[in-house]
C-alpha cells in the first residue's frame, strides 16, 4: 500500500505539486488521470525518491520512503516502469530482464522463465537488441522486467503512449490480471483516461498539480463535470 | 618463412603490435572511464605511473617481480576509487569541463609528488623475461621473450575485462548504469558504486600498461607515461571513445602506425604518424570508427 499526504514538489518556482493526497491499495489499480503538465509524471517519481518533495509524507505501508535513495525503493518493492518504458536499447531482451531480476531474492533463470512463459513474444526475441522492438514489445518488456523482480507497488508511467488500441487493450488486460494475481498495488499513470478508467479500481485526478476529485473508478467515470473539464471524455 | 619471419615488414608489424597493445590498454582505460561518468581522465597516465611506483619500488624490499605487479594494479584500482570518491563525485551534474580541468591539475600533482618521493631519475625494472630479440637464419627478429610476454598480457587483460563486461552480473550492473543511470537506479542497481567500481577496473587497466611500459626498455619514471597517455587518448578518439573494441582496436592502428612511420621517414615524426590517422579518422567519422554513428536519444 501507498499512502501519500499532503506532498508538494517545486521545480525552482514551478509547483508541480500541491498538497497531494491519496491512498492506493493492494490489488487494485490507482488511475492517476490529468493533462499534461498536471504533476502526474512529478508524482511517481516523487514516490521512487528521483525528486525530493518540498513537503509531505508518502508511506510504503508503515515505512516512510523520505531521503531513501531510488535504489534502495526498488529494493523495497516498489517498481516503476518510466514514461517512454525505460528499455535500454543497447542490451539485449533477456540482459534487460536480467537486470530488473539482479536486486531482487528471485532466482534469476526461473524468473526469465516464467515472464517467457507470460510474454512468450519476449522469449523469442530473447538475444535481440532491445532498439530493435516494435513499441508494444517495448511496452511489454518493460512490464515483465518490472514484474520479475516480484514488486509489492507498480508504477505504471504512460504505459499506452504511442501504443495502437487493440495492443492498449492488450496491455490493460495484462496489468488488471497481474494486479489481481500477485495482489499488487498498481499506480497507473495516464493520458488515456477512458482505458485507464476501464480497469481501475479507484482514480485520481490531477490539474496543475492538485488533487481535484478521487473516489472509485467508477464514480470518476460517472462525474459529467470531470469527464468535460478535466478528462477530454466528452466529444462535442 | 623464416625469410619472412625476419622481413623488416614482419619485425615492423611486431614493433607496432608490442608498442600498440599499450595504447589499447590505455585506451580501454579511457572508455571505461567516459562510457561510464563521462570524464575524460586526463591524470590516468599519471595515477598509473604513481601505482607503478608504488608497486614496482617493492622490488628493492625483496619482494618478487610477479607480487610487485600485482601490488600495483591493487594500489592502481584503490588510487582509481578514491579518486572518484573524492575528487570526481562532487562534480557530478556540474559543466562537464570541471572534472577534466581538476583531472589536468591532478595529473602535475601527482607527478610532482612522484618526483619528490622517488626523484626524476629513471629506473630499470627488472623483468623475468629476456629483452634480447630472437634470431632466425641468422638474421634478427624485433621479437623478445619479453615482447610475446606484453602482448600476451595485454590481451589477456582485454579478454578479461571484456568477460567480466559481457558475461557478469557485475558487468551487465556496470554497462546498465552507463547506458542508463536513471533507468538502472529504479531497478535497484547501486548506479554511485558502480561508478566507483568503473574507475578502480579503469584505473588497474591502466596500472598494467603502466607495469607493462616500465618493465621495457623505457623504464620508470614520473613522467613516462605522458607520451603513452598522448597516444592512448589519441586511439580512443581514433576507435571511438564510446567503444572498448574500439579502443583496443585504436590502439593496434596507433601503434603499427607510428612504427612504420619511425621505420620508413624518421623515429623524430613517428607520433606525427597518429595525429595524421587521428585527423583523418576524425573528418571521415567525427565519433570514431566503432562508435554506432546513430546519435541516443536523450
Amino acid at each position: 500500500m501507498i499512502r501519500v499526504s499532503d506532498l508538494s514538489v517545486n521545480y525552482g518556482a514551478i509547483r508541480a505539486l500541491r498538497n497531494v493526497s491519496f491512498e492506493a491499495t493492494p490489488g487494485k489499480i490507482t488511475a492517476v488521470l490529468g493533462a499534461n503538465g498536471a504533476g502526474k509524471t512529478t508524482l511517481l517519481r516523487a514516490i521512487s525518491g528521483l525528486v525530493t518533495p518540498q513537503t509531505g509524507t508518502i508511506l510504503l505501508g508503515e515505512q516512510s520512503l523520505a531521503r531513501v535513495a531510488t535504489e534502495n525503493i526498488a529494493r523495497m518493492g516498489v517498481a516503476h516502469v518510466p514514461e517512454g518504458r525505460g528499455v535500454i536499447e543497447e542490451l539485449t531482451v533477456e540482459e534487460n530482464l536480467r537486470l530488473g531480476a539482479l536486486a531482487s531474492k528471485v532466482n534469476i533463470s526461473e524468473g526469465i522463465e516464467a515472464q517467457y512463459a507470460q510474454f512468450p513474444v519476449l522469449g523469442d526475441r530473447r538475444r535481440k537488441y532491445c532498439g530493435t522492438l516494435s513499441g508494444g514489445e517495448r511496452q511489454m518488456l518493460a512490464m515483465a522486467r518490472a514484474l520479475i523482480a516480484r514488486p509489492k507497488v507498480l508504477l505504471l508511467d504512460e504505459p499506452s503512449l504511442g501504443l495502437a488500441p487493440q495492443v492498449t487493450a492488450e496491455l490493460m488486460k495484462t496489468i488488471l490480471s497481474a494486479c489481481e494475481s500477485e495482489n499488487l498495488t498498481v499506480i497507473l499513470v495516464e493520458q488515456n483516461a477512458k482505458s485507464a478508467l476501464r480497469i481501475s479500481h479507484d482514480a485520481v485526478v490531477l490539474h496543475l498539480g492538485a488533487v481535484v476529485a478521487s473516489g472509485s473508478a467508477a464514480e470518476v467515470a460517472a462525474d459529467e463535470d470531470l469527464r468535460r473539464y478535466y478528462l477530454g471524455l466528452v466529444e462535442e | 618463412m623464416s625469410s619472412f619471419l625476419t622481413s623488416s615488414f614482419m619485425s615492423n608489424i611486431f614493433g607496432g603490435l608490442a608498442q600498440g597493445v599499450i595504447y589499447s590498454l590505455v585506451a580501454l582505460s579511457l572508455v571505461i572511464i567516459w562510457q561510464s561518468t563521462h570524464v575524460l581522465n586526463f591524470a590516468q597516465g599519471a595515477m598509473a605511473m604513481f601505482a607503478t611506483y608504488v608497486g614496482m619500488t617493492q622490488i628493492d624490499r625483496g619482494l618478487s617481480y610477479w607480487w610487485c605487479v600485482i601490488l600495483s594494479v591493487v594500489v592502481g584500482m584503490a588510487f582509481g576509487g578514491i579518486t572518484e570518491r573524492v575528487l570526481i563525485r562532487p562534480l557530478y551534474g556540474k559543466p562537464e569541463i570541471n572534472p577534466i580541468v581538476v583531472m589536468v591539475g591532478f595529473l602535475g600533482v601527482i607527478e610532482a609528488v612522484t618526483t619528490a618521493i622517488w626523484t626524476s631519475t629513471s629506473r630499470n625494472i627488472a623483468a623475468p623475461f629476456s629483452q634480447i630479440y630472437f634470431k632466425a637464419g641468422g638474421k634478427l627478429v624485433l621479437l623478445s621473450p619479453f615482447i610475446i610476454f606484453q602482448i600476451i598480457l595485454a590481451v589477456v587483460i582485454m579478454m578479461l575485462v571484456a568477460a567480466l563486461f559481457r558475461f557478469t552480473r557485475l558487468g551487465l550492473q556496470l554497462r546498465a548504469s552507463a547506458l542508463a543511470p536513471e533507468v538502472a537506479r529504479l531497478l535497484g542497481v547501486r548506479v554511485n558504486r558502480m561508478l566507483t567500481i568503473g574507475w578502480m577496473l579503469s584505473a588497474g587497466v591502466g596500472s598494467i600498461a603502466a607495469v607493462i611500459l616500465a618493465s621495457g626498455s623505457f623504464g620508470l619514471f614520473p613522467t613516462n607515461m605522458d607520451g603513452v597517455f598522448v597516444a592512448g587518448f589519441i586511439a580512443a578518439a581514433v576507435g571511438g571513445l564510446d567503444s572498448p573494441v574500439g579502443a583496443i582496436a585504436g590502439g593496434l592502428i596507433i601503434g603499427l602506425t607510428e612504427q612504420f612511420v619511425l621505420a620508413y621517414w624518421s623515429p623524430s615524426v613517428a607520433p606525427l604518424g597518429g595525429m595524421i590517422v587521428l585527423v583523418a579518422v576524425l573528418m571521415i567519422r567525427p565519433h570514431g570508427i566503432f562508435t554506432r554513428s546513430v546519435s541516443r536519444r536523450v
